[in-house]
């Protein structure tokens, strides 16, 4: 059960740290995210079932899958083409790479219908995971759900790295563990670099960003591209964790990833980025602790599975409210909750 | 060097009928002077500035900078040449990021890449920067710029502006909303910086003697033209009342003018 609770919170706290990206540093509502998450996981899949196929020395199955459609696939054909027989060891991390880049393209595109077509950001977000929820169906092959058993990501990380003789249960939660920590780590790094401090200027004050010669609009693009990469690959880890991808997979996810960012900030306060990214993992765990309790124990109070929908939008209410209330004693030096403009 | 010919800027207003803000601005500001922009409210001033920068469109004419047609260029790409102050000490920092990482985004124009914003070396200079303000700020380094005061985030969005060595420096009213303790030490650093930095400036103000004391040429406005325009041996033995006569004169001549062409 813990593990459970780790190993999902992990996961989807990625996507939470994609989230953090767009709604807190970008300041950019972004609800792409309910079309990359399956992005990623469907490229994933298909990645994985398009080398099962190269396996058996059947390549034209690829090509075909790739004509269907998706960077995903897309990438899938290209694993096809470049990794021969016997490097199956690839697919592992082809599949995450690819459910990256299936997310960061659906951000890609929110950013274009956002900046070129003067859509505002959440209209622009819900056009692409309308759009997206065609896209992923093609890019499962026209089904809805494809099963991840072979050359499953994380598994074969963990079996790889870890020997047989670690139990699955301690070896996902590493492997898990080991994801969330290094894509945390990289984002810490990069929000300290040259470009990752314009990124955190852009939402703070688009104003500065400008007067300091860089084009807004590149920017805020390559910003929303990451944040839904990394949604992207939290699809597709989540795809690997639950042992398939399925074209549901993003339906309210924008609101549990919100909730976990807001947990974070109501736990710890900070001002320091890393602070602030690595509490965002912890919002998650803490987030998908509650749900479990909810739906272990919320019996208790008449609480159905059916209503952790209800309870995850009354934890954001709960947040905000608390935040506000927080906000309002003086000498409160952190920005918690949303950003007073 | 600035260079601006027949520049025009109209905003659209009700009645399908735009109103010209700027008719027909020529000026040109030679490398290394200072200017001082007067005017009632409503002459253009801000938007002269803002058309320079690039924030408001042109109807007609150009502006050179540095030799250079940045009439068609966006904003952030004449950002380049340009340092920037305006009134609010608000809009030309971050404020819910710390001193440094608001001087390190400042300190160059252009793409950025993956280096590392503050290596030990450059957080070194950054802190000689701020020492310069006198302020106690180089102490405060890693605090967040929004806990500073208005005087202290004006002195800091003037040191960001010509940190990267622009050629043009274009202030708008950026001691109005100070104290005057405060706007008279924004003053005095300004002075510093432009000798120091070596830069072309435009000084927008309401204040006569902040216009005499801060330039070498003060140029008068009035409904989107250019008035009067004073230097040299002229400008150096005006005291703010001639200057306040002459600003009357010019607009009664106007007047005038216009008698004659209604009559």
């Amino acid at each position: 059960m813990i593990e459970g609770i780790l190993v999902e919170g992990l996961v989807y706290g990625i996507m939470a740290l994609g989230l953090f990206i767009s709604f807190r540093i970008l300041d950019f509502p972004d609800l792409t995210v309910e079309g990359s998450f399956p992005a990623g996981a469907a490229a994933a899949g298909a990645i994985v079932a398009g080398l099962g196929r190269t396996l058996v020395s059947r390549a034209g199955a690829g090509v075909g899958l790739g004509a269907a459609g998706g960077l995903g696939t897309a990438a899938g054909l290209a694993a096809a083409v470049t990794v021969p027989t016997g490097l199956a060891a690839a697919a592992p991390v082809l599949a995450l790479l690819g459910g990256f880049a299936a997310g960061a393209l659906a951000g890609l595109v929110t950013s274009f219908i956002h900046h070129r077509l003067k859509v505002p950001p959440i209209l622009a977000g819900i056009i692409t995971m309308t759009g997206f929820y065609s896209i992923n169906l093609r890019i499962l092959g026209g089904r809805p759900n494809l099963p991840l058993i072979k050359n499953n990501p994380l598994l074969d990380f963990a079996r790889t790295w870890l020997g047989p003789g670690v139990s699955q249960d301690i070896s996902l939660f590493i492997a898990a563990l080991f994801a969330a920590l290094l894509v945390a780590g990289l984002m810490d790094l990069f929000f300290h670099t040259e470009i990752g401090i314009a990124m955190g200027a852009m939402g703070d004050n688009e104003a500065s960003v400008v007067q300091a010669g860089i084009n807004p609009v590149s920017l805020r693009s390559l910003g929303i591209a990451l944040a839904n990469g990394l949604v992207g690959l939290s699809g597709a880890l989540a795809a690997s964790y639950q042992g398939f991808a399925d074209v549901n997979f993003g339906a309210g996810i924008v609101a549990s990833g919100l909730a976990s960012v807001m947990l974070g900030e109501l736990l710890i306060k900070s001002q320091f980025i890393g602070v602030q990214i690595f509490r965002v993992l912890a919002g998650s765990i803490l987030f998908k602790g509650l749900m479990y309790a909810a739906r272990s124990w919320g019996y208790l109070a008449g609480i159905t599975p059916n209503d952790l929908r209800l309870l995850t939008a009354l934890l954001i209410i709960g947040s905000i409210t608390v935040s506000k209330y927080a906000g309002k004693k003086p000498k409160s030096l952190s920005r918690s909750g949303g950003k007073n403009r | 060097m600035i260079k601006i010919k027949g520049l025009e800027v109209s905003f659209p207003q009700g009645g399908g009928e735009d109103r010209k803000v700027l008719n027909g601005i020529d000026l040109e500001v030679p490398k290394g002077q200072t200017v001082s922009i007067i005017g009632s409210n409503g002459a253009g001033k801000s938007t002269l500035l803002n058309a320079i920068a690039g924030t408001v469109p042109l109807c007609a004419g150009s502006i050179l900078l540095d030799g250079r047609d940045c009439s068609k260029d966006p904003e952030w790409r004449r950002s380049s040449y340009l340092g920037r102050v305006r009134q609010n000490p608000m809009a030309g920092t971050a404020g819910e990021m710390t001193i440094l990482d608001n001087l390190a985004l400042a300190a160059k124009k252009g793409p950025r890449g993956l280096h590392l914003a503050v290596s030990k070396t450059k957080a070194k200079a950054l802190f000689e920067q701020v020492a310069q303000l006198d302020m106690g700020l180089e102490n405060r380094l890693r605090e967040n710029v929004s806990r500073l005061s208005g005087g202290q985030r004006q002195a800091l969005t003037l040191l960001m502006a010509v940190l990267s060595h622009p050629s043009v420096l274009l202030l708008d009213e950026h001691t109005a909303a100070l104290d005057p303790g405060n706007a008279e030490i924004v003053d005095r650093l300004t002075k510093r910086f432009i000798a120091e930095y070596d830069l072309t400036a435009l000084i927008v103000t309401h204040d006569m003697k902040q216009a005499l004391d801060q330039a070498d040429r003060v140029v008068m406005m009035h409904e989107g033209r250019i008035l009067a325009d004073v230097s040299g041996v002229q400008k150096g033995k005006m005291g703010v009342s001639d200057l306040v006569e002459l600003f009357r004169q010019s607009r009664g001549k106007e007047y005038a003018e216009d008698r004659d062409l209604l009559g």
